[in-house]
């Protein structure tokens, strides 16, 4: 009976290793794959423009941009509304909580490859012909100082703003949940006496249950950025993928992820290498933001019920 | 104590404002609810009006072709995602409930433990793109070829983590009394530890198994460079390139000009969103008494 | 109690968690500054009849009060009054303390900036007298920007008491306000509010007994929902015309 006991610990202990060496084997391998390129280019790699596989010249600054560039958009349209969408959905009756609850959960399970068909056929169209020119012909934006550079020359639709777009609402999901959890985690008491001085509803928010939750709001506004970030699908239909640098909100371009999408098939030799540098940057980039959301939420676990 | 100034009255602040910014928050979190369920109401009648007159019998059972052959399907590619979801369940399922029962019931607090734990958590993280590129090194290289099976280890590191935090969270959810309970009855750790998670497989583990089924057959991702696609059934699941659903969808729809490609990944995208949805709704209805 | 203004009058009030009823035919008077002492066993509605008077109950959907609570003969329940105003008048205090999580300076300078317009000195002095009338303001004047809830719990709970006198109310509502305290801080807070009650009209819920006799001028037992008794809290104590009340004080049961 000792000697099961001890077997089964140790399977259990073994398996649960498992994801610590998973992470490690995916760090040492794309450290590996990449070597050439960081001995070849060295850290100049980084903001390098050129990618000219005939030169076998590489350089990683138009994805980096890129991929900062559409996240940024993304964050700034989904924080605000999964900020609101999470005090809705914890304000409102139970009836109507629950499924806008559950309906929110189901945007997040939806393939991130629908998304980017939506984009691609949807909206891409629909900025193209509409929003685009609307902004341009009728508001004439273009005529303000920097117009130029938000809205950029003829339209097209595609670009890092539609990419922004769609990454908002893929991400939305995951951040909505993590705030809601936030505001539920609020003691009672300390809601009431907000309310008890006289405060307004968002009064109460803005100076209490966002105070009190802060690190929590921030654990989930990290979760939401480690997703923008990494998505590759719904971005690549609607980006452009063009290995310019960001030349406007609407100019295209491409991200860490799409352009190893679109290329790693076809590459070979030095290119191959410079495309697992890429990987291994979006890794570096993607780590440190989950080890910080992983940080601000587990500062929070206790509150939150999660023991 | 000087109580007098404090009772004279000093000028109110207009409530007009403070109320008009409570009702502005308030429209602003109806606006932006109805654009999240909106959105996902206009993304899935997109896919609905688009791919519903696709679908017929001959659509769901035979095989992809080349453009411009007739009696094209998407059968192949349906048979294999299932084949490669499901072996990526078989292969990471059973190491992921070990691995959480260890979180949960032997390492609870120790150092190991919370370095593990963290480590799935910023693996559930981590973009699936570079767990393609990761399962391309150790699966493709070596190998010499794509392969059905390296799309499924891709799936199921990405299904790892996941189903190990799953775990963990369900065992913690089911009463110490009953743990204490089987021990004194003389079980062994083992059996005692088995049983509870017997208990707690009823519902939270087959609801964490499903959904993470779900949200790994979507993915695609992970796939590009691991199981790829092909026109032909999955009969090289091992050794050559395998037709998955996502896949077929980004190459019909983004790399070719053909209207009827576009029509047929549509078919396919409400296939497999059909499919999603129907497991995740299924799973929510039936195990109801989950955490959320 | 005759020659003495009535602050609050509760009137038939009815009070209904979804369909369970908590509270029935209440009729209570509140004399103005004074202390009312609110006592009963646990569970027979004191604190939720205390929660109708700022209406705080009303952020819970299933939760409803019929009646009248007249505060200076006006009638709070009415749908017509400014919840706003209400809560300013009428200030409350709960069982554990809360701080916001700010400084303690800012959680007393906090209702200051909400309801009214003020000049930074003008703030200023305002804190402090409130922290004075609160009997903290020595213990904190040289900490004024470290947080609120690095504090010991009693004097969370008198920074509160500032918080809630800085708002300039009228009506202070205590909820067993020192149920999370130690025996020693509970004492500092009882003579707090005994000040308190030249200025403030005051009601305490209480499940001490020997606080409500030490503090109180009147005295009104609850028992299922209902006022059994109310009066001077030296009748209620020493001859109470209720055999109810009488067990219960003499710690029978509760």
């Amino acid at each position: 009976m000792q000697q099961t006991d001890t077997i089964f610990r140790t399977t259990c202990l073994l398996c649960a290793s498992l994801v610590g060496l998973l992470m490690l084997g995916i760090f040492i391998q794309l450290g590996m794959h990449s070597a050439d390129t960081w001995s070849r280019f060295g850290l100049s790699f980084l903001w390098t423009q050129d990618w000219d596989p005939a030169a076998d010249l590489y350089g990683a600054w138009p994805n980096i941009a890129g991929t900062l560039l559409t996240t940024a958009i993304a964050l700034l349209i989904a924080i605000p509304l999964s900020f609101v969408a999470a005090l809705f959905v914890t304000e409102a009756p139970g009836w109507l909580a629950k499924p806008l609850s559950h309906c929110i959960d189901l945007l997040a399970a939806i393939p991130s490859v629908i998304y980017g068909m939506w984009g691609l056929f949807v909206l891409v169209p629909l900025l193209q012909e509409h929003v685009q020119p609307f902004l341009v012909d009728e508001l004439r934006l273009t005529e303000l100082p920097g117009g130029t550079w938000l809205l950029g020359e003829g339209y097209s639709g595609f670009g890092f703003f539609t990419a922004g777009i769609i990454l908002s609402l893929m991400i939305l999901p995951y951040m909505s949940a993590i705030m809601r959890d936030v505001f539920r985690m609020t003691p009672p008491m300390l809601r009431e006496s907000a309310y008890g001085l006289g405060c307004t509803r968002w009064e109460t928010t803005r100076d209490v249950i966002m105070r009190y939750g802060i690190r929590g709001l921030l654990g989930g506004i990290f979760i939401g950025m480690g997703r923008a970030l990494g998505e590759t699908m719904a971005v690549l239909f609607v980006i452009g993928n063009m290995m310019d640098l960001p030349a406007g909100l609407f100019s295209s371009g491409t991200t860490i992820a799409a352009t190893l999408a679109c290329n790693f098939a076809e590459a070979d030799g030095l290119q191959l290498s410079a495309l697992f540098a890429l990987g291994l940057i979006l890794l570096l980039m993607s780590f440190s933001i989950q080890v910080a959301a992983q940080y601000y939420l587990h500062l929070t676990r206790g509150a939150r019920g999660e023991r | 104590m000087t109580p007098t100034s404090l009772n004279t009255q000093a000028p109110f602040r207009p409530l007009f404002w403070r109320k008009t910014q409570d009702v502005l928050l308030g429209l602003f979190s109806l606006i932006s609810i109805i654009i999240a369920v909106g959105g996902m109401g206009w993304i899935l009648w997109t896919v609905l009006s688009h791919g519903a007159h696709v679908i017929d019998w001959q659509f769901l059972t035979a095989p992809s072709k080349p453009y411009g052959e007739i009696g094209a399907g998407i059968a192949n590619a349906l048979l294999g995602t299932l084949a490669i979801t499901g072996a990526a369940t078989l292969i990471s399922v059973p190491p992921a409930i070990a691995a959480g029962i260890y979180l949960a019931e032997f390492g609870k607090q120790s150092r190991l433990a919370n370095v593990l734990r963290f480590s799935a958590n910023v693996m559930m993280g981590l973009p699936s793109i570079i767990v393609g590129l990761f399962v391309y090194v150790i699966i493709v290289i070596p190998t010499g070829n794509f392969s059905g099976f390296a799309g499924t280890v891709a799936l199921a590191v990405i299904m790892f983590p996941v189903m190990m935090r799953t775990t963990e969270d369900m065992l913690a959810m089911v009463p110490d009394t009953l743990r204490e309970s089987a021990l004194a009855l003389g079980m062994s750790r083992c059996r005692a530890t088995l049983s509870i998670v017997a208990r707690a497989a009823r519902n939270g583990l087959v609801t964490g198994v499903l959904l993470s089924l779900a949200r790994v057959s979507g993915e695609t991702a992970p796939l590009l460079f691991t199981a790829m696609f092909a026109d032909t059934w999955p009969t090289g699941y091992f050794t050559k390139p395998t037709a998955n659903l996502p896949v077929l969808i980004s190459e019909y729809t983004m790399n070719s000009p053909f209207e009827e490609m576009h029509a047929a990944g549509w078919g396919a995208a409400l296939v497999i969103a059909g499919l999603i949805l129907a497991l995740n709704i299924a799973t929510r209805c039936i195990f109801r008494d989950r955490k959320h | 109690m005759n020659n003495q203004r009535i602050k609050i009058s509760a009137r038939n009030l009815n009070f209904y968690y979804g369909d369970h009823q908590a509270l029935f035919e209440n009729n209570l008077e509140i004399p103005a500054n004074s202390i009312t002492a609110v006592i009963g066993p646990s569970g027979c509605g004191k604190s939720t009849h205390l929660r109708i008077y700022n209406r705080i109950f009303e952020l819970y959907r299933n939760q409803r009060a019929t009646g009248e609570v007249l505060l200076d003969g006006k009638n709070i329940l009415d749908p017509d009054v400014d919840l706003l105003k209400l809560r300013r008048r009428v200030g409350m205090i709960f069982q554990k303390p809360t701080p916001f999580p700010m400084s303690i300076f800012d959680n007393v300078a906090y209702p200051l900036r909400l309801h009214y317009n003020l000049s930074r000195s003008e703030i200023a002095d305002r804190v402090e007298q409130a922290l004075q009338g609160a009997s903290i303001w020595d213990e904190v004047k040289d900490k004024l920007k470290s947080s609120g809830l690095a504090l010991s719990g009693g004097q969370q709970q008198r920074l509160c008491i500032a918080r809630a006198l800085a708002a300039e109310p009228e009506v202070l509502l205590m909820d067993e306000p020192t149920s999370a305290i130690d025996p020693v801080a509970t004492l500092k807070i009882e003579e707090l509010v005994l000040e308190l009650k030249s200025r403030f009209t005051i009601v305490i819920v209480t499940h001490n007994m020997q606080q409500a006799s030490r503090i109180s001028d009147f005295t009104s037992f609850f028992y299922k929902g209902q006022i059994i008794e109310t009066g001077p809290t030296a009748q209620i104590f020493t001859a109470p015309a209720n055999k109810k009340t009488e067990e219960y004080i003499t710690g029978r049961f509760g």
